[in-house]
Parts: structure tokens; sequence; C-alpha cells
């Protein structure tokens, strides 16, 4: 079950998408979120989604893997559709039973949104499916480098989520193993209310904040023991160099959001609603 | 009473990139108050397989009769499945999580249903009975040692009085002393207290030592259902999947190539001494 | 010239009581002198509890002696100069192999020492791929190590100490985790650096069949070493051993039997063919 989530991990493939620069995929995540919130309109949609279609291709990651990620915000997607749907009451009534109604407007930025979300967690999770989360701290390390004038921590705030990223699958299976055990021992985690589901957790919840702290401690030994003394006079292994394609790349980018600022503000295409 | 597997399959991330079969046709009967050694090496399917027993891995094919009842058909009490198969999993210290010992083994008798005090007397019990002084109760079970975290964790399993223990490499990471002592300790239940014990272990020494029948696990499938001295007698098949036998066993293999008559299937260093002694006799 | 020499070592813990006052001191460990020589592959045995844990940190300068000296290639492990000489001198593999990896891929992961200490890049990459050779996981660099079996993960975590280039490796317990296959595996791979790269090995364990080959053994109890010598010395004190809480491998015990029983079997058997060998000698 805690297996399925996909969302943050890493997957091991040779493609044009896992070479580039880390900061490149940061920057262009960034653009590309934006971009999904600068137009209302089927153009506007056609070309997000010819974009993230040749960009799924390109990062060699099967598109059922990519899918189930979307599981996890399953039900955030529903509820904000739904929102979407019954709430917002603009143009004509397309539908109606008693106090249910269902406008053209309300249908509209249900799809909108319900498309605009996925669209949002598959361009994100791309990002994260390419790149480790090595390059992205060090990525994310380069870029607000600027800041560290300004006494922010960044290495530190890159280390700490590097290890995070690399310790959330175990701590993940380590909760199914102690879900497991619990319930073995005859626990009940799903019937009553939520007060006492929330009670059902704490013979969960302790012994894994127990094994994160153990781990921790461990882990703080491991680093010391192999000479690690903060971001000072450390070198990269693999230090961020732009080559040739990551110009490229952001020239793409940059050429995309323009399109798409265009043609979807100034070209809509309008069948039926929408 | 008898736990049945038949022909039980299970695929792992069905559907997926990480699709593994882990479990391929697994036919087996367990029965009342039997010490059955489970043996692979990591990766075999036998962690997988004893999870199948108390219901918390549903099989993807195949079904599972607790005394010839199916425990995959509608309405099935799990719970009480759970009662009835106790199952300790590896490292079972970790999942310790209440402010005293005693509070920790009352989990499982409280999720039962039993009445405080029937909890409490089921508590002592199980403790005593893996050898848990009594001034230890009180104390938070984060202040104790390795072995003895063990013992209550499994204590905690015990208290739930099941008909069968099912463990899981009950003493990985143990030192020596601290693995004869459970070991001892859960040997000595099985004979006191009736109780079918299924041992899950890569350690063909202890498997050999205690277990009257070893199932031996390889790619998800059994490849032998035998006693140990049959079993141990493929010990070159056995090593070919990366086991390998006792190594009393290939010392009396050897022997006996060399023209010694001993018989092959000791289990212990005595009995092997024993042999040795009485294969040389014979041959003067 | 030893490269490592702990003088009259001793470590005490406090023990803090509920109110958070010291309520005593715990020796774990007790006047301890070891030396041992480059090259050498050591073995120091105890049961849980019996301080070689924290011996073996205090190569590492992860812990400070309470009393005594420990002198790692010659430098004072308390000396705040020599401190990260003494890291890189001596490196440390741990026993859970999932809490000392840091690296979400094989490769980077190994990395991660040389980058701290100050490798220039390029020499990094040769660093990485020589050591993931030297123990036989070059295949897997670019991996997930949380797709690794436990002996594949404690071979990479021993890949990272031997890209810090090392003279001394320290490993405290590296198979206790493991099954008999992992631990065949990582025996190998550092039986196989200690031989070609003439790294000194020293290995906390208690497993007694893995120190078979050790040049010289250790045996520590309640703090205090209380046996050393070769192996055939140390296993032919079965008694003494059993004494210790720690467990004779099958042959050597079987042989110990047979000769308890009169017959003419030499001492400190550690191996079945010397066994087997020395029954059929017997007719």
């Amino acid at each position: 079950m805690i297996r399925d989530i996909t969302i943050g991990q890493y997957y091991p493939a040779r493609s044009i998408l896992h070479r580039l620069d880390p900061r490149v995929k940061l920057v262009s995540t960034f653009l590309y979120l934006i971009s999904l919130f600068i137009f209302q309109s089927i153009s506007g949609y056609i070309i997000v989604t010819i974009f993230l279609g040749v960009v799924v291709s390109l990062s060699k990651v099967p598109l059922s893997y990519i899918m189930r990620g979307l599981k996890p915000i399953l039900i955030l997607l529903l509820v904000t559709i739904c929102f979407n749907l019954f709430l917002t009451r603009t143009g004509s009534v397309l539908f109606s039973i008693g106090f249910v109604k269902i406008t053209e407007g309300g249908l509209r930025s249900a799809v909108y949104m319900g498309i605009r979300l996925i669209y949002l967690i598959i361009g994100s999770s791309l990002m994260t499916f390419t790149t480790t989360p090595n390059e992205l701290t060090d990525g994310i390390e380069k870029l607000f480098k600027p800041l560290q004038k300004i006494k922010v921590p960044v290495h530190e705030v890159a280390m700490i989520m590097a290890i995070a990223l690399r310790f959330i699958p175990i701590l993940l299976d380590e909760t199914d193993k102690i879900m497991k055990a619990q319930i073995a021992r005859g626990a009940d985690l799903e019937s009553g209310n939520l007060f006492q589901k929330a009670k059902a957790m704490i013979p969960i919840l302790v012994p894994l904040f127990i094994s994160a702290f153990r781990r921790a401690t461990d882990l703080a030994m491991a680093m010391e023991s192999r000479g690690y003394h903060g971001g000072e006079g450390r070198t990269k292994m693999k230090p961020l160099a732009y080559k040739k394609r990551d110009y490229y790349a952001y020239l793409i980018m940059l050429f995309y959001v323009v399109v798409i600022f265009v043609i979807g503000r100034y070209y809509p295409l309008r069948i039926w609603i929408f | 009473m008898s736990i049945r597997l038949e022909n039980i399959q299970y695929v792992y991330s069905q559907g997926t990139a990480y699709e593994k079969q882990a479990l391929r046709d697994i036919n087996l009967q367990i029965n009342d108050g039997e010490f059955l050694g489970i043996i692979g090496h990591t990766g075999s399917g036998k962690s997988t397989l004893i999870q199948h027993l108390n219901g918390l891995t549903k099989a993807t094919s195949g079904n599972i009769y607790f005394n010839d009842e199916s425990i995959y058909q509608s309405g099935y009490n799990l719970k009480n499945l759970r009662n009835k198969v106790g199952l300790v999993f590896q490292y079972p210290e970790h999942q310790l999580f209440e402010e005293t010992v005693l509070k920790d083994v009352c989990f499982g008798p409280k999720n039962q249903g039993l009445t405080e005090e029937e909890c409490e007397k089921r508590a002592k019990e199980a403790l005593e009975l893996v050898g848990i002084a009594e001034e230890l109760y009180i104390r938070s079970p984060f202040e104790l040692s390795g072995g003895q975290k063990r013992r209550v964790a499994i204590a905690g399993v015990l208290a739930m009085e099941p008909d069968f223990l099912v463990l899981d490499e009950p003493t990985a990471g143990l030192d020596p002393r601290g693995r004869d002592e459970i070991l001892d300790q859960i040997f000595y239940l099985h004979q006191r207290k009736e109780l079918a014990v299924i041992l899950v272990s890569h350690s063909m020494e202890d498997i050999a030592k205690y277990a009257g029948r070893i199932i031996v696990m390889n790619r998800g499938k059994v490849l032998y259902d035998d006693e140990p001295g049959k079993v141990f007698s493929h010990y070159k098949e056995l090593e070919k999947v990366g086991l390998g036998a006792p190594q009393i066993t290939y010392v009396m293999n050897e022997l006996k190539g060399k023209g010694l008559p001993v018989q092959t299937d000791a289990r212990t260093v005595e009995d092997a001494a024993k042999e040795i002694i009485k294969g040389l006799k014979r041959k003067s | 010239m030893s490269i490592i020499r702990a003088e009259e070592v001793s470590y005490e813990y406090e023990q803090i009581d509920e109110n958070g006052e010291i309520a005593g001191t715990y020796k774990a460990i007790d006047h301890v002198n070891i030396e041992v020589e480059p090259g050498q592959f050591i073995a120091i045995l105890g049961h849980n509890g019996s301080g070689k844990s924290t011996f073996a940190k205090h190569i590492n300068a992860l812990l400070l002696p309470s009393e005594g000296t420990v002198w790692v290639d010659q430098k004072d492990t308390k000396n705040p100069d020599t401190f990260w000489e003494v890291r890189k001198t001596a490196g440390m593999v741990f026993q859970n192999p999932d809490n000392q990896i840091i690296g979400t891929v094989v490769e980077e992961d190994v990395g991660f020492g040389p980058e701290n200490l100050g490798v220039p890049t390029e020499e990094i990459w040769k660093r990485v791929e020589e050591s993931l050779r030297s123990v036989g996981m070059l295949e897997y660099r670019n991996q997930s190590p949380n797709k690794l079996s436990g002996g594949q993960k404690q071979r990479v975590a021993i890949a990272g100490v031997v890209a810090m280039e090392p003279k001394c490796i320290v490993l405290d317990e590296p198979t206790a985790m493991l099954d008999p296959n992992g631990r065949k595996e990582v025996l190998e791979a550092v039986r196989d650096l200690q031989k070609r790269k003439n790294v000194t090995v020293i290995l906390i364990t208690h497993f007694m069949e893995e120190v078979i080959d050790a040049d010289k053994v250790f045996v520590m109890d309640h703090g205090q070493v209380v046996m050393e010598g070769k192996p055939k010395e140390i296993f032919s004190q079965v008694d003494t051993l059993k004494h210790y809480r720690l467990d004779v491998p099958q042959v050597t015990l079987l042989a110990w039997e047979l000769r308890k029983n009169g017959l003419d079997i030499p001492l400190g058997i550690l191996r079945e063919e010397e066994l087997v060998e020395a029954i059929c000698r017997l007719d």
C-alpha cells in the first residue's frame, strides 16, 4: 500500500532529461508551473499537452509509472473538481436537481482545474523522476547560493533535503513493517471515529519516531567518520557546469512560455463552452 | 488444528516496473504442535510466506485453510485468526511503544478484548515464560538490553496465547548467548505448552538443532519439505542454491566418503562425536 | 612501527538518572592495550556489551578516551590539530547498512568521503570507480542503494571508506545484520582489500567463523582484553571461549568433543578438512 507512493522518487534511466543540468530542470519546472496558470483556453491546453507529451516520452519514464504518482492525490483531485463543479455559478445552467446546479462556468473550471492539477503533478514528478536527489539538492544549493551572503544556510538546507529524500523510502518501508507487526498483535487501525483512529496510530508513530532518531544518530556518526564537516572545503564529484544542451533547453523553455502566452491568450480556440 | 496452503502464488507490485513473483505454487500443511523450520536466503520468499499464514498478506491466487476453513471466504474473522497464529516479526523490539514493559505486553491481549486483570495475568505469564525478571515489568522497554527487548516483544505475542507461533529470524543481530537463550526458551515453550512453532532462519545449525521438519525455500518455491536429516543429505544441492548444510554434515559425509562407517544425519555436535567414535570402533 | 596503538585506554559513560543527574559511571572499556601492525588483519571478538564497539569508535576519534591514549599512525586522537587526519587514516564501516549510506545513487555515496576531504573532481571519479571495482560493485554504480541486498549495501559502504584511501579500515560488526551469503560477500571483499591493497583491517564481530584467517585475535569481555593470540591459540581454549559467551565453530567444537572422549585430535582445529584428516589419521 505505502510502496505505491512514487512522488519524489528517482527513476533510473538514460535519457536526455536525466542528463540535463538540475538547475535547468528546476527553473524549467518553475516556468512550466507558472505556464499552467497563464491561459484559459483550449489552444493553451493543446500546447501544454503536446509539450508534456514530448517531455514525458523524452524522459523514458514509463507512463504507467508516472500515473501511479497521481494515486495519492486522487482525493485532493476529486475535492477540487467537485468544488469547482458545484460551487462555481457563472453562465447558464446545464443541469440541476434540487439545489444542485451545474453551470457552464462550473463545468469549465472543474475540467480546467482537474487537468491543471494532474499536469502540475506530472510535471513536477517528472523532475524528481529524472533528477537524483543529490543533483536536485546540488542544483538548489547552487541556484540559491547568492542567499548565503545574507546568512541563509543554503548548504545545510540542501544537505537536510538530500538526507530526507534518501530516508523517505526506508521510513515508508519501516512504517509498513510496524503496521503489520501491530496488526498481527490485534491492533485495529481502521474502525472507530477520528479520535479513536488517531489514538490507534500511537503504536505505530512511537516506534517510527524512535527508529527515525536511532537512524539519525547512526547517520550522523557515519557522516562524521567519513570526514563531513559542513560545506566548507568540500569538492564535488559532480560539479554543476552548463553544457550546450542546457542552454538549448533554456531556449526551448523560453520559446514554450512565449508561445503559450501568446496563443493561449490571444488565439483561444472555442469549442462549446470551453 | 492445522494450517493448509493450497497453490499459493504471490506477486508483488503487480502491473508495475517492479513486478516480482515472490511465491510460486506453494502447497503445504502445518500441523498442531510441530516444530517447523523454514530456511532460505534473503529474497527466497520465506518472510512473504509467513505473512500469509495469519492473513496479513493476501495471496494473488490460491487458498489457505485454517482448520479446514478458507481464510479468504467473505466474512472470515481474520482478527480471530491472528489470535490463533501469532507472528513475531524480524527485529520485533522495533515495535515496542508503551511506557512500561508490562503495558506493552498487554497490548495484544487488550486488543483481544480481555479485562484489565486478565491482560495483566496473561502478560505476567508470558514475561515469565521468556525469562524477564519481575523488577523489569515497570521499567520502560527502551531501557532494556537488546536481548531483553526482543524477549519482551516475543512475550507480547505469547500473551495472546496463540496455538501457532511464527518467528521470523528471532535471533538476528543477537550474540551467541542471546541467541541460545531465546531459541532454548522457544523450544521449551513448544514442549511444555504444546505450541506449534514455525521458525524462520538462515542458520542451518539452529534449525538442525530444534526443528522436527524443515522447509527449504528457493526463489519463491518449496525446494524440500522433510525431516532435517533427509534435507541435509541434499547438502550439495543446498549449496547450489546458496544455503549449504551445517558444518558437521560436511564432516560426516566426508568421513563416510573416506570409508569410515558412520551415519551422516547427526544433528548436534554431541551426536556427531558419538557417531564418529562408534564408527571408529566398528572399523577397528 | 605500529599503525594503531592503544595504551591503557579507558572510557567511562555517565549514567543519568530520572532527574537528569549523574547517578554513576560505567566503564565501557577498561585499561585496554592493543597494538596493530600495518597490513595486518586483526579481529576483535566479544559478546554484545563487551566494549568492542566502544573501542572501535576510539580508533576513528568518534570517541575520545577518558584515560590513556590512542595513537593512529603516530597521531594522538585527542590532538585537535590532527583530528581529520586520524579520520582519514582510519575509515569506519558500521553495522546497519541502511544508516550509513548517504547518497541516493551508489556512486554518489562512494564519492561522499572524498568530497569531504576536498579531493579534486577528476580524482574523485577515479577513486570511486577503483573502489567500487575493488569490492565488486562497479556494475551497480548507477543504482539506488535501496534496491541492493544487505551484503551489497555493506560492500558499497566499504567502497565509500576505501575511496578515502585510508591506511586502516575498522569494521564494527559489519555482518551482524546480514544473511550467510551477505556475510560471505562482505568478508571476501574485506580479505581481498587487505591482501591486494595492503590495508590494515580491524574486524569487530561475534561470529567466530569470520576470524579464522585473522593474523591476530583479541577477545574482549567487560571492557577488558581477556584473550589475545593467533586464531589457533584462541580456538584451542573452547572452555574459556564458552565462558566469555562466544560461539565456537561446529568443527572446532566437534574436534574438542572427540578429544574429550580420549581421541588423539590436535587442539584448535578450524577447518573441516583438518578435522577429517585428523580423524582419518587415527585408524
